[in-house]
């Protein structure tokens, strides 16, 4: 499958294998298990990046995952800011690490979210969970040129409303008034306001010319596959809907295998896709 | 008799003598030279410096599930198949260490592991090896993001490649254009003549290092009826191949049969145990280690061989993404067979038949092919 969206940025290490030392800056808790960690590269380098791609990082002595980057590529260092919710030995780790303390860094890697090609139409950006995160560079790249784009939709769904991520900013957007901004949750108590139901009932409430709409969506796999039925159903077509999987990673460079998906390496041929480029390799299972 | 650099484009002829001579050549050149030799009732490769270590005498018999060395008639040297090593052993080791990190109050400095600077001379590489070092070489040396502990064993090795004398049970290189006979990727190439008590190699250079190594052995220019007996031999062991599988559209036959039954069928026989996928040449997954001492001063990533059978290989956070034994199947057999040729342009399949004969159960990739190719016409 031949990659699909942007040219990815060069990767600067010769050693694709090697990390790089960089140090955390600034750490916030998001959520519960939710941390974002600015780093800054020892040599100063301010890692160039794509909205959609994503860096390995590694704790020392411990292991190396897949983060994707949540940055804003307009910001010195946006490429280093990573959303990381721990679920595990790595992940685990890197949210507890302090400040000042050592990652390794290598990327960035992967294709990324349809920038330009969605410049003249209307944005649907359909995010699920922690899938915000990955999304949040285009985010920032669409409001930072606004008036290239039609009209903008975020629908974002979070299980509850104590798991919605970027609260300050999603209210910052809402402020907006060249943004539609839909928030709902699986499941709420009573003081909850907003829509209650998966994502996917946002699609028919939103604005957008579905034929002259570019989609992005990211999330757990089980939503994106109903969040592109939804939006199919919408009459966007798959030609102009992407998507970011997420398999297991452990050497980002084509290298290890882990990642197949049909004959694509989703480290190297994705993790974005656009979904016709996708086609069966969605609904066949455990493929 | 020694004879002059500009006649070596043709073949020779070696007696056992010379063949030692080429194996103390390629020693003096400071190669580590690699061959085949009887270790553990199996033919292995290993370190050998003398025609005494090869397996004179010695051949294999093979089927699904089957392995066993037995005695030839005659002292043939190569006279059996492939046994459960492969080269990529020595090109891409089961366990290599990618880097080490030294951790110094809050300063931490990250090494590479050098490249290895190991000059191996592989004897006796045969022609679906070849093709596998090929394969490996398209997954591994691609450009920007090529291995540097691949490439540099790779382009630092010397390749004696023999011809086939003998097909294994479980043998297919003729189906997938693979051999019996080498064609390229060789410096030198063997073909070895034991009839009527006389003992003898053709020999072909393919490559300046090969010429230049030839040039210094004892040997006479082969006759013209020493060259048709070699290229009776492989001729011979192209008809006589073990296993068959037609192979021109597998690839479009397993994509569309992702939901045949026979994955069903083959998933209540196979343990999952990788065996196949580590007796492979041209498997190449891997998964990274990382380790640190005691105290956290040192701390260092490895990488080792690893197999889509395992739950590992597709573990996301919260499960496995190919959690049945039928998906695993699935993903190895459509990976070497179909998908492979999308990512590399070649097929990962070349017919050794390893596979096969180290599965416990006896899986045959050649009968899983031809029975979801089979109940596609009924
Ligand atoms: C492209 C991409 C982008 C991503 N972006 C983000 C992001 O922005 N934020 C984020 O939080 N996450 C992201 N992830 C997910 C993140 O990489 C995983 O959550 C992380 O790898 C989990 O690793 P861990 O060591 O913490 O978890 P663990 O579950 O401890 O370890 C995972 C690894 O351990 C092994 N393992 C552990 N348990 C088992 C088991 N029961 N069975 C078999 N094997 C097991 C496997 O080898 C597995 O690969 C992304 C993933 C990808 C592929
Ligand atoms: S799949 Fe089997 S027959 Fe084909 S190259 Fe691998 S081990 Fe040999
Ligand atoms: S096919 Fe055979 S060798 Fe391969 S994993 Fe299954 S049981 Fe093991
Ligand atoms: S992560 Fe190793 S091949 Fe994609």
């Amino acid at each position: 499958m031949a990659p699909v969206t942007e040219k990815k940025a060069a990767v600067t290490v010769h050693d694709p294998m090697l990390p790089r030392v960089a140090r955390v800056r600034k750490r916030q808790r998001d959520l519960a298990d939710v941390w974002t960690l600015n780093l800054e590269m020892e040599d100063g380098e301010l890692l160039k990046f794509a909205p959609g791609q994503f860096n390995m990082l590694t704790v020392f002595g411990v292991g190396e995952v897949p983060i994707s980057i949540s940055g804003d590529p307009a910001e010195d260092g946006g490429g280093l800011v990573h959303t990381i919710r721990a679920v595990g030995t790595a992940s685990g780790a890197l949210t507890r690490l302090g400040l000042g303390a050592a990652v390794g860094v290598r990327g960035p890697f992967g294709t990324s979210w349809p920038v330009e090609e969605a410049k003249g139409n209307d944005v649907v950006i359909l995010a699920g969970g922690l899938g915000l995160a990955p999304l949040r560079p285009m985010i920032y790249s669409v409001l930072a040129n606004r008036r290239h784009y039609g009209r903008v939709a975020l629908l974002y769904g979070a299980r509850s409303p104590e798991e919605i991520l970027f609260r300050s900013e999603l209210e910052q957007w809402r402020r907006r008034l060249d943004i539609e901004l839909q928030v709902t949750v699986d499941h709420a108590e009573t003081d909850w306001y907003g829509s209650v139901g998966v994502v996917t009932t946002l699609v028919p409430r939103a604005t957008f010319d579905p034929h002259n709409t570019v989609a992005v969506v990211c999330g757990p796999e089980i939503m994106m596959r109903f969040g592109t039925a939804a939006l199919r159903k919408a009459g966007v077509p798959d030609q102009s809907m992407y998507l970011s999987m997420e398999r297991s990673m452990k050497c980002a460079v084509g290298l290890c295998g882990h990642c197949q998906l049909g004959s694509a390496f989703v480290c190297r041929d994705g993790p974005v896709f656009r979904s016709d480029q996708l086609g069966s390799l969605m609904t066949v299972k455990e493929l | 008799m020694n004879i002059d650099r500009a006649r070596i484009t043709q073949m020779i002829t070696l007696e056992i003598s010379g063949l030692q001579a080429l194996l103390d050549a390629l020693a003096k050149r400071g190669y580590r030279v690699i061959g085949p030799k009887l270790r553990d009732q199996a033919i292995a490769y290993d370190d050998i410096s003398s025609v005494r270590d090869l397996p004179a005498g010695w051949t294999d018999e093979q089927e699904g599930g089957h392995y066993r060395v037995t005695r030839r008639s005659d002292d043939a040297l190569f006279g059996y198949a492939v046994g459960p090593h492969s080269w990529k052993r020595f090109l891409y080791p089961p366990i290599q260490q990618l880097w080490r990190a030294r951790h110094k109050g809050s300063a931490v400095s990250v090494t590479p592991v050098p490249p290895s600077a190991e000059r191996f001379a592989f004897f006796g590489v045969r022609a679906c090896e070849l093709h596998a070092i090929e394969i490996q070489d398209r997954v591994f040396m691609n450009g920007e993001l090529a291995d540097p502990h691949y490439k540099a064993r790779r382009e630092n090795a010397f390749v004696v490649a023999v011809n086939c004398g003998t097909a294994g049970g479980t043998c297919f290189c003729v189906s997938m254009n693979t051999g019996p006979g080498v064609k390229r990727g060789f410096d030198i190439a063997l073909t070895e003549l034991v009839e009527g008590g006389a003992h003898r190699f053709v020999v072909e250079a393919g490559s300046d290092k090969g010429r230049e190594v030839l040039a210094a052995l004892p040997q006479h220019a082969a006759k013209p009826e020493e060259i048709k007996a070699a290229e009776a031999v492989v001729a011979k062991t192209a008809s006589s191949m073990g296993r068959a599988m037609k192979a021109d559209d597998v690839r479009e036959v397993l994509m569309r049969n992702l939901d045949n039954p026979r994955w069903d069928h083959v998933a209540e026989r196979c343990m999952t145990c990788g065996n196949c996928t580590m007796v492979c040449p041209t498997c190449f997954c891997m998964t990274v280690e990382d380790s640190s001492d005691l105290e956290g001063l040192e701390t260092s990533r490895s990488r080792r061989w690893d197999s889509c059978f395992t739950m590992d290989h597709s573990y996301v956070h919260g499960g496995s993404v190919r959690g049945s034994a039928k998906a695993r199947y699935r993903q190895w057999l459509t990976h070497k067979l179909a998908t492979w040729v999308d990512q590399f342009g070649t097929s990962g399949c070349v017919g050794c038949g390893r596979c096969i004969t180290w599965c416990p159960v006896g899986i045959d990739i050649t009968e899983e092919v031809a029975a979801i190719r089979n109940s596609e016409s009924r």
